[in-house]
């Protein structure tokens, strides 16, 4: 299943780094960060509930930049 | 400029002038200097500062913020408060100006997509207009638009004629006439008429919706270029910072061995300005900015592009193979040619007036042609006698004279002998008062633009052109011949022309990379084998835009040509771009390590650097006059 967020990143580094962090998560199949449209698309493992997957994604991806928002 | 960005201006501007104002001060005492300076300091960079502090916490050593942080400190701590003060001052600059740029360039893409319809005008029981959402709206509903609105939903018109402003979606800017029974697709503006439109699609499977959605997620693939950068950038700034760790320290211990002054001072400082050229922005924001502004660019040129990785793929292109109908013909039968017999008494449109008169009871599609081409309304009630004699044609009386129409076996019934033509496409004889008249060639009409698309092909170094067909080997080459086409294969079955590219696709090498070219109707196949696949003219075809890579939204060949020179000045750009800030950043790596280049230079690495490049990276989003 595939689902696509909003987000809000300041840096095309960040994004990036986002993107790994979110891709490192448990539950996450691929994550993909499209910094110019502000999307984060999550495609996530079979059986996982996205909305859990997501709040840990966030977690995440504060880790790495701590200024970012992900709209769930 | 959001607030934000407001926010941080006006601290760019009050640290600027406290910076120089305290060095106009020229003050004596160091304590005093120190503390004076500190306030810029933290005006500038209390928020790198804090989110360092952050950083350190969470163990992410190597982000930006923290490097900054360590570099600007590490300058105070030497003594060299200006500079430190400096460089934290154009880092913000450098952030403002990316945020501003990158803020606009979104802002300029989707106003060039602008597309999106807000509202759809339906009527109550009343007759009184209502505005709703066109979410709402159910398939079959009937809409009103009026002139200078845009159409919201795909339909077919009830009621009404206007001309239609298709460039939004097209790039074509001469307007188009339409009226009752015809298709109309969402996303175009009526210009003069109010019409009413019976929709048959729901709006978000409307066109509109389609090339929104495809332009929104074109820069969620990502090109090779974009996966290169930021594989790069991962392992960039960490090594950047451990060269800077070996520099502040293996020179001094080598020195202190040696014998002589360490300097620990020069040695850390040149470190320091180690750290602020590692910071990997200016690579990282330019390459993915360059494709979204080409996509956008492109768009705006009618040529959606599906994916950066694509538009990637496309610059590489060398081979182009054709579908013939529909792509480089134009796919409806027309009157070609009008010939009159030698000596005969009457004119070529006389007697297409004759033709279309005596066809006028049929709905064959070759009646329809002769009809389309007389153009003139048919007063029927001149016509009687209409005898059609099935493979042979018609015969009738058309205000008293007697007209025969149809092949050469209905010639040979009226014991007419007729020339033998040799002609591309189907020829129909004519004779009028038992006398053969001339004959008229009906085929499908090469495109207009067709043979200077292929022309400028040529030109923008495609290697071999290919044309593969379901047609006749005799009409095939012809057209093949006409058009300049390299390679011609002809009676195609559909899987052929799979197995074709396939063949096509072995033979090349996988640097250089083929396209196929088709109207979206049954090759589909083909266009997803193919390396890139372009669809043209597939506004409203589902299947051909979900398989192809890349749609042209009208159907002029030309527009092949084009997405190429798109695609090959945004990929210049992304090279200028990789090579510029790799290239400054690696010489001022080299000039830091032996203490030619200071922080001066470091920060117009990182900062100057940026700023060109998202410049340049801008220039993708223009592609008149390609």
């Amino acid at each position: 299943m595939k689902k696509t967020y909003k987000i809000e990143v300041d840096c095309a580094n960040c994004a990036n780094k986002m993107e790994e962090a979110a891709k490192n998560t448990e539950g996450v199949k691929d994550a993909v960060v499209n910094f110019m449209a502000l999307k984060m698309t999550v495609e996530f493992v079979e059986g996982a509930d996205p909305k859990e997957v997501m709040k840990k994604v966030l977690d995440n991806c504060r880790i790495v930049e701590d200024e970012c928002e992900i709209y769930l | 400029m959001t607030k934000k960005q407001k926010k941080v201006l006006i601290r760019i501007i009050v640290s600027a002038v406290l910076i120089l104002i305290i060095r106009r001060l020229n003050i004596a005492d160091p304590v005093l200097e120190f503390v004076l300076f500190m306030i810029p300091y933290l005006v500038i960079g209390y928020d790198i500062l804090k989110r360092a502090f952050k950083g350190i916490i969470k163990k992410q050593v190597f982000d930006e913020n923290f490097l900054m942080a360590v570099a600007t400190v590490g300058a105070i701590c030497l003594g060299d408060y200006s500079e430190g003060v400096a460089v934290m001052l154009f880092y913000q600059i450098g952030e403002l100006f990316q945020s501003v740029a990158i803020g606009k360039s979104r802002k300029s893409i989707s106003e060039l997509m602008d597309i999106r319809p807000d509202y759809a005008n339906i009527e109550d029981e009343d007759g009184n207009l209502i505005k709703v959402d066109p979410d709402e709206v159910e398939t079959g509903s009937v809409i009103l638009v009026s002139p200078g609105e845009k159409i919201p939903i795909d339909g077919i018109i009830t009621e009404g004629e206007t001309t239609l402003d298709t460039s939004a979606l097209t790039g074509e800017s001469i307007p188009r006439k339409a009226e009752a029974g015809d298709e109309v697709i969402s996303g175009c503006i009526s210009l003069s008429g109010l019409i009413r439109i019976r929709t048959t699609r729901e709006f978000s499977e409307s066109t509109v919706s389609k090339i929104l959605e495809l332009v929104e997620n074109a820069s969620s693939r990502k090109s090779r270029s974009e996966n290169f950068i930021s594989k790069f950038a991962r392992v960039y700034t960490p090594a950047v910072c451990y060269g800077a760790l070996t520099l502040a320290v293996i020179p001094p211990v080598i020195l202190l061995i040696a014998g002589r002054q360490p300097l620990w001072g020069s040695w850390v400082m040149r470190a320091l300005t180690f750290l602020v050229i590692s910071c990997p922005c200016a690579l990282v924001i330019s390459i993915p900015l360059t494709f979204f502004a080409g996509i956008g660019g492109a768009g705006k040129a009618g040529v959606l592009v599906k994916g950066s990785n694509y538009l990637e793929a496309l610059s590489k292109a060398k081979y182009v193979v054709f579908d013939k109908t529909g792509t480089m013909t134009e796919g409806v039968f027309r009157v070609n040619d009008v010939v009159t017999a030698d000596g005969a008494p009457f004119s070529g449109e006389e007697m297409l007036k004759a033709a279309a008169y005596a066809e006028c009871y049929s709905s064959h599609p070759i009646s329809k042609s002769l009809k389309d081409a007389y153009g003139k309304e048919i007063a029927a009630e001149r016509v009687s006698d209409v005898e059609e004699i099935s493979g042979h044609g018609v015969t009738a009386l058309v205000s008293g004279r007697k007209v025969a129409v149809g092949n050469d076996k209905l010639m040979e019934k009226l014991s007419l002998t007729v020339p033998k033509e040799e002609v591309i496409g189907t020829t129909v004889y004519v004779a009028i008062d038992g006398k053969y008249a001339g004959f008229i060639v009906i085929s499908d009409r090469i495109k207009k633009s067709a043979k200077k698309a292929i022309a400028d092909l040529k030109k923008i170094g495609i290697k071999k052109t290919v044309m593969l067909t379901g047609d006749i080997k005799q009409v095939a080459d012809s057209t093949a011949m006409e058009l300049g086409i390299d390679e011609v294969y002809s009676e195609l079955l559909p899987s052929d022309k799979v197995s074709k590219v396939e063949e096509l696709l072995s033979s090349i090498n996988g640097k250089e990379k083929l396209v196929f070219v088709g109207d979206g109707i049954n090759d589909a196949p083909v266009l997803t084998r193919a390396d890139i696949g372009i669809a043209m003219g597939a506004l409203g075809s589902d299947a051909a835009i979900e398989a192809a890579d890349v749609v042209l939204m009208d159907d002029d060949p030309e527009k092949i040509a084009k997405a190429i020179r798109i695609s090959k000045k945004c990929m210049r750009i992304v090279y200028e771009n990789i090579y510029f800030a790799i290239g400054v950043k690696a010489i001022c790596l080299v000039l830091g390590a032996f203490g030619a280049a200071g922080m001066w230079a470091a920060i117009f690495a990182d900062v100057g650097v940026m700023v060109i490049a998202v410049l340049n990276a801008i220039r993708a989003l223009s592609v008149k006059n390609m």
